[in-house]
């Protein structure tokens, strides 16, 4: 800091540019490999979407394939099957953000009121290992508790009920694809709620128990409303992913007879582009969901700097 | 606070405590049965298997199941494959997540804005599947191990985290290794990361687990089976349940059913997680922490 203040005069700008682009040599040099990463696989890519416009033709590559315009846009937007694909794509993601995101800090509030110690500790440890275990592990364990010899099944035969095939029905996807998304995370979700909560004052709360407010009260009326800044930023947050959805669980558990719930952007994408060889088709599906997720990213920010005066960036 | 607390502890609060306690305790069960289930039944043996009548201890121990998932040559290659691309692309992580963050971390590096910009508008705007397999296409490389460990060299939160730890080192450190004659290689090298060893090991944690979790990029990027990693065989297995290996016809010799065999490889996928999980557990929330300090 000190060391560029010392010569910024400013009629001579040119020279102390050079000399402090001189001075950043050799940080210039440590940063040319992540330059050229990026430069690589995010900016390429970037650039890359401009198949979207073409009809890509992998022999005659960006430069020599057929411009087209928006035909492919046009395609989709008139398919019902596309839409049918947002409506998952965010049905997924409204049952996901309405049922994951209360409990990771109703966790912490209840955590939060243990005494520390061994029983603390196992919950926290037992809660947050879940996030560690492999999307593939996870699925593993549904495909095969859900299986009719399954877990679940045979608890459901204990109380004489008959098997059912829950992953071939299109009915049960959203069920399941939530409630596995809610035991992966809801662990690891609820650290940052419980770092907040460490930092509420204690005078409060004892202030709020000499006046005679029980445990409930406290939590409601102390706890809550001073983790509320991080709530609505966790909460933005959210919303502002909303396209963006763990598509890789889904490609693990669904299948031709489940694609009426579980078929989403990104899983339509993957089919189209690499299965199918349709490359410009399914990179506009593609964008058509990058820019919606950007619109969405953008004013949940705006609305969480007018309400929190917080913003991501 | 202690005292206060003991002060009034009213009926009604004890009574919270207790649902507390039940509630908390059942949450724990939901978390950790699942997997403690897989790891019962792997050990069990085939006739309690098909009785379903295993619920909390092992029935029948028999560590068949394990003796033939060791010896299915696939899911040792496979194995050899995910330490390999886990060692290497988690090398690859922490050096250039370092190089990238270390001039980003250093107020006077000439245009730090700009690359800043540079490197955090990746965070929120990506060309999307298909055009980032094109480019990994068109560099040549497909189904070699670099398609693997290479595109996710620098996860850009990561090196905020890692940015921000290194905004904390005091100046004072770097300023005299400065008069002394050192450029910023050396500060690099010899002062920041040795001092920032605590934030090297989460990063190192974090990435090494993405890197043992994952089966996309393998999934898009490899065709050659030989090359597979671990996670995609166990989607072939656990998944689809694919027990077209010499796994189904030694299990039905020895007696072994399916599930038993499944489980089995679960756990052996899973056992290197469990094993670091108490060093993860030391190191996560630290990360998580500074992340959450905004970049």
């Amino acid at each position: 800091m000190k060391r560029n203040k010392n010569n910024a005069i400013p009629t001579r700008v040119k020279s102390s540019r050079l000399k402090m682009i001189k001075k950043s040599m050799y940080l210039y040099i440590i940063f040319v490999i992540p330059f050229i990463y990026f430069i690589l696989f995010h900016y390429l890519p970037m650039y890359g979407v401009i198949v979207s416009f073409q009809d890509y033709n992998i022999v005659k590559g960006f430069s020599g394939s057929e411009w087209v315009g928006f035909k492919h846009f046009e395609k989709f937007l008139t398919d019902s099957y596309f839409w049918k694909l947002v409506r998952n794509t965010l049905l997924l993601n409204i049952y996901g953000l309405l049922w994951g995101f209360p409990i990771p800090i109703i966790l912490a509030l209840l955590l939060n009121e243990l005494k520390n110690g061994v029983f603390k500790r196992v919950v926290q440890s037992v809660s947050y290992l879940p996030h560690f275990i492999s999307s593939v592990v996870v699925c593993g364990m549904v495909t095969n508790f859900l299986a009719s010899d399954g877990l679940i099944n045979k608890i459901l035969n204990y109380f004489g009920h008959d098997s059912v095939q829950f992953l071939m029905f299109p009915e049960y996807f959203r069920t399941i694809f939530t409630t596995t998304g809610i035991w992966q995370s809801a662990g690891w979700n609820s650290i940052i709620y419980l770092s907040a909560l460490t930092a509420v004052d204690q005078e409060v709360v004892e202030a709020a128990m000499i006046d005679g407010a029980g445990r409930l009260k406290r939590i409601r009326h102390v706890m809550l409303p001073s983790i509320a800044p991080t709530v609505s930023v966790m909460l933005i947050m959210q919303i502002g992913k909303l396209m963006n959805l763990g598509y890789e669980k889904i490609l693990l558990l669904y299948n031709g007879s489940t694609y009426e719930t579980a078929d989403v952007i990104s899983t339509y994408v993957y089919r189209r582009g690499i299965i199918n060889n349709d490359l410009s088709y399914a990179t506009a599906v593609g964008l058509f969901q990058s820019i919606i997720g950007l619109i969405l990213l953008i004013s949940a920010n705006k609305i969480s700097k007018k309400v929190s005066e917080t913003s991501m960036w | 606070m202690k005292n206060t607390k003991k002060q009034i502890y009213s009926k009604g609060s004890r009574c919270f405590n207790i649902f507390n306690y039940i509630i908390l305790a059942i949450v724990a069960i939901i978390m950790f049965y699942p997997m403690y289930y897989i790891f019962i039944v792997s050990i069990s043996s085939a006739s309690h298997i098909n009785k379903g009548d295993i619920t909390l201890l092992p029935k029948g121990i028999t560590f068949k199941a394990y003796e033939i998932v060791l010896n299915t040559e696939r899911i040792w290659t496979s194995y050899k494959n995910t330490i390999i691309y886990t060692g290497l692309g988690t090398l690859i992580n922490l050096l250039c997540t370092a190089m990238c963050a270390y001039p980003l971390s250093r107020p006077d590096f000439y245009g730090r804005k700009v690359f800043t910009i540079f490197v955090t508008v990746t965070m929120f705007i990506n060309g999307g599947m298909i055009p980032l397999y094109l480019v990994i296409m068109n560099l040549g490389l497909i189904n070699t191990i670099w398609a693997i460990v290479l595109p996710s060299a620098i996860s850009t939160y990561n090196m905020i985290v890692m940015r921000t730890s290194f905004q904390a080192i005091p100046t004072s450190l770097t300023e005299s290794a400065y008069l002394d004659g050192a450029n910023d290689i050396h500060i690099l090298t010899k002062i920041v990361l040795p001092l920032s060893k605590p934030i090297m090991a989460t990063m190192t944690l974090f990435y090494a687990v993405q890197h043992w979790n994952s089966y996309f990029p393998a999934m898009l990027y490899l065709n050659d089976s030989r090359k597979y990693p671990l996670q995609i065989i166990l989607r072939d297995i656990v998944v689809q349940g694919e027990m077209t290996d010499q796994g189904s016809d030694i299990s039905s010799a020895l007696n072994i059913v399916a599930t038993n065999y499944k489980y089995a490889v679960i756990i052996v996928a899973v056992v290197p997680i469990l094993l670091i999980y108490p060093l993860l557990q030391k190191y996560f929330t630290k990360g998580v922490m500074v992340g959450a300090v905004k970049g």
